[in-house]
């Protein structure tokens, strides 16, 4: 059934997957510029420089991409949801609004003098600049997630008239899962940069750079993954029981329970299958869902047939959950091997080189499957036990929905596809030109070192 | 029929109304003389146009956030009339946001693509700049007329989704006689000049044709005394077409080096005309169908916004005049360095 709930259940998906996208990358990639800058500012050496000269580049046409996104996201929620607006505006008003006015401002004026002011202002106030760049975008960022985890975990306000107003607003921006979200989407932000600040300069060094930049940038990327991807497996934990104690189907979903009870076991593998209401081709481990959710093998946990009809469409949720698991596992084993590869000045074999430059985008895979797991798991609910996803859909017509839909979708896959080009053919060009460079010394203590550096 | 305005009810709403509107006047006049520049861009050699865009570089992002403001207004502070205009504007919505975002990304895509493709992105540049420009017209003229859906109504947005093209052609033109010297800043010259006449037949049209529309208006600019305290709006507005005509042609002849008037008194135009459609709408956010009072969110989510916005704003307008400050004069090539 094509109806204009499901159109603008796709649109707004397809807008907040192309939009995220750029946040991701631009949110971590803020600071680990500043830490170029700073690095360069106190030890004066050419390869912080150049990095900051690259990286830069990818920064601000990631910054496009993530402003003319966000700008239609604003939107939508108007032009498709005009009854979200109309139940929960006293409350997403002012979070929104809070964001404009001390995050999006500040960045957007900022990006102008950190993109083309460095001649024009000092040193120290051009820092500053980046600073506040970074500093905007984490803080866009807090603001988004305290309003969408909020949806997620409402409290602190009263039902009159059907309309939500605010009773404490500490209680709303501070959500019960607002802390486990905003500090799960920050790591995500940082694995995703590390893995493409990895995967570009893997590329770079396949192409025969040598860069002293490159390999630091490089060998910067994977020890923050080797730190980063343990704590956000713990986080990740840490979030999923807060899920458990706020919203019970979401769980039950990823975890594809259908009967509750005690010592409920581990599903691997399976097909959600909602006609049967179980898994099929279930491979499972006995009592070990229970162990881990509720850290006592024969705990009790809910599934999903306690849940009635309120329950989301299981199939997506289970597999993105798995999906996002699978990459969180991945970047853990690459970013441990390649980082004890590295050790002690050695080169990275080129077949490792080459399974980083596959990962390049793993953090986007990620990322995806993540937010997938927790909005489609929030279904039917667009604000938990509030406000359904069926009630705030605009009245309009299913075509004219439709068209839209299509543009949107014609635009992004070709941006994508040209963000992506881009990015690899900037990383080629930095090395067409960079090459006689005073910078540019061997890297390896394997080979043989000229200029004896190093 | 204005509401006790001591009661924070009545007066945070009004707060509100105005705030927007000084939000969607700052997103016409800043993001308008950049959208110009994109109008105009194909006008000129490639490397003229590397200038042109690199005048409006350093800007255009934070130029834009403005009608993020705008709308993120409209959707706090009167959130039952959001859904409403939003939903009635769905189409020119969707047509401005794609427009938005080609021009938003070919800034950046066309200076890091190879050559040969360049002219590709300096052509969604334009075109991007173009579709959100007329858009932005049409939805200015659907408000006006109250989403009137008859055909006259459809004829009178697209009047206006044709002029304002034209009135961003103007500001862009005299933002470019302002950043940029010799050939370039020449042809701003010619560019002002045929823009100025389109403009002023717009702005024309759309003061004769608006009260045509909506007899609501008719009844607030033509009966006495509003006409005679009214009018220094029209004559004024008339008297600085004349003022650009004039310093644009001193400019050319060389008699005058006084490069800031056409700029400074375009914006002048556009504030007028900006008062007079506002004062035409007022108190109504849906001319005819819900005033600003009906539509307002509860008192307590304003307040929470109004404090923040009191402490914001003024920040935000230093550090935008810092920037401002920091590229100051002509504009140099663009470079990351």
């Amino acid at each position: 059934m094509i109806d204009t709930l499901l159109l603008s259940r796709i649109q707004f998906g397809a807008n907040i997957s192309f939009h995220i996208l750029f946040p991701t990358i631009s949110i971590a990639l803020g600071w680990f510029l500043l830490y170029f800058k700073l690095q360069h500012n106190k030890t004066g050496d050419p390869s912080w420089q150049d990095a900051y000269q690259f990286w830069v580049k990818i920064f601000a046409l990631t910054f496009a991409l993530g402003v003319v996104s966000g700008i239609t996201m604003s939107f939508q929620f108007g032009t498709n949801w005009p009854g979200y607006m109309e139940v929960v505006g006293n409350i997403a008003g002012p979070l929104l609004a809070y964001e404009v006015l001390t995050a999006f401002f500040l960045e957007a004026t900022f990006l102008g003098v950190m993109l083309f002011g460095a001649k024009r202002v000092s040193q120290r106030v051009h820092t500053m600049s980046i600073f506040l760049v970074a500093f905007g975008t984490t803080l866009s960022a807090f603001w988004i997630i305290a309003l969408n985890s909020w949806m997620h975990t409402p409290q602190g306000f009263s039902m009159v008239d059907g309309r939500a107003f605010a009773d404490d607003w500490f209680a709303i921006i501070f959500n019960p899962s607002m802390p486990y979200r905003l500090l799960h989407m920050m790591v995500a932000s940082f694995l995703t940069v590390s893995f493409l600040l990895a995967g570009l300069s893997a590329y770079r060094y396949l192409r025969g750079c040598r860069a002293s930049a490159n390999h630091a940038v490089l060998k910067l990327a994977l020890t923050a993954a080797m730190i980063l991807t343990p704590v956000q497996i713990v986080l990740g934990d840490l979030h999923g029981l807060n899920t458990l104690e706020h919203q019970p189907a979401k769980l039950a979903a990823m975890e594809g329970i259908w009967e509750g009870g005690k010592g409920v076991p581990a599903v691997l593998i399976g097909i959600p299958d909602p006609k049967t209401q179980s898994n099929r081709y279930e491979v499972s481990i006995p009592k070990l869902a229970s162990f881990y959710l509720t850290h006592d093998w024969n705990g009790e946990v809910k599934g999903l047939n306690d849940f009635g009809d309120k329950i989301p469409p299981v199939a997506p949720v289970f597999f993105a959950f798995r999906i996002m698991v699978g990459v969180g596992l991945l970047m853990l084993l690459t970013s441990w091997l390649g980082r004890w590869q590295l050790r002690g000045g050695r080169e990275l074999p080129r077949w490792m080189a080459k399974g980083l430059v596959l990962m390049t985008f793993s953090g986007w895979i990620g990322v995806l499957a993540g937010w997938y797991v927790t909005e489609i798991g929030r279904q039917p609910y667009l604000v938990t036990g509030v406000l359904t996803t069926a009630e705030a859909v605009t009245k309009l017509p299913t075509g004219m929905v439709l068209s839209s839909l299509l543009a949107y979708l014609a635009v992004y896959v070709g941006l994508l596809f040209a963000y992506i080009w881009v990015v690899f053919y900037l990383t080629r060009k930095v090395d067409d030109k960079s090459i006689a460079q005073p910078s540019i010394i061997p890297v390896s203590a394997s080979t043989t070192n000229p200029l004896g550096a190093q | 029929m204005p509401p006790d305005l001591t009661a924070p009810a009545a007066w945070l709403p009004l707060f509100f109304f105005v705030a927007m509107g000084i939000a969607v006047l700052s997103y016409v006049v800043l993001d308008g003389y950049d959208l110009g520049v994109g109008l105009l861009l194909n006008r000129t050699a490639d490397h003229n146009k590397d200038m042109m865009i690199a005048s409006i570089g350093p800007f255009w992002d934070a130029n834009e956030t403005w009608i993020v403001l705008g709308v993120g207004l409209l959707l706090v502070a009167f959130p039952l009339a959001h859904g409403v205009v939003l939903t009635e504007l769905y189409l020119p919505v969707t047509a401005m946001l794609i427009g938005l975002i080609l021009r938003g990304v070919s800034f950046d895509f066309r200076v890091k693509v190879n050559t040969s493709q360049k002219p590709l992105w300096n052509f969604l540049f334009y075109l991007g700049s173009l579709i959100a420009s007329v858009a932005q017209g049409v939805m200015i003229g659907r408000l006006i007329v109250g989403f009137e859906s008859g055909f006259l109504g459809w004829v009178f947005a697209f009047l206006v989704g044709i002029c304002l093209p034209a009135g961003y052609a103007l500001l862009g033109s005299t933002w470019l006689i302002l950043k940029t010297e010799g050939e370039l800043q020449k042809q701003a010259m010619g560019w002002a000049k045929v823009s100025l006449w389109l403009t002023a037949g717009g702005v024309g049209l759309v003061s004769i044709a608006t009260p045509y529309f909506s007899p609501e208006i008719m009844n607030k600019w033509f009966v006495m005394p509003n006409i005679l305290w009214l009018s220094p709006i029209p004559l004024l507005t008339a008297a600085l077409f004349l003022v650009v005509l004039k310093s644009v042609s001193a400019l050319q002849s060389g008699t005058s080096k006084k490069e800031w008037v056409p700029f400074v008194a375009v914006v002048a135009i556009f504030w007028l005309s900006f008062f007079g459609i506002a004062y035409s709408i007022f108190p109504y956010v849906i001319v005819g169908k819900m005033t600003l009072w009906q539509a307002a969110a509860a008192t307590e989510s304003l307040y929470v916004i109004f404090w923040g916005a009191i402490v914001v704003l003024p920040t935000i307008l230093i550090y935008t005049f810092y920037s401002y400050r920091v590229f100051w004069g002509k504009a140099r090539e663009l470079s990351y360095q």
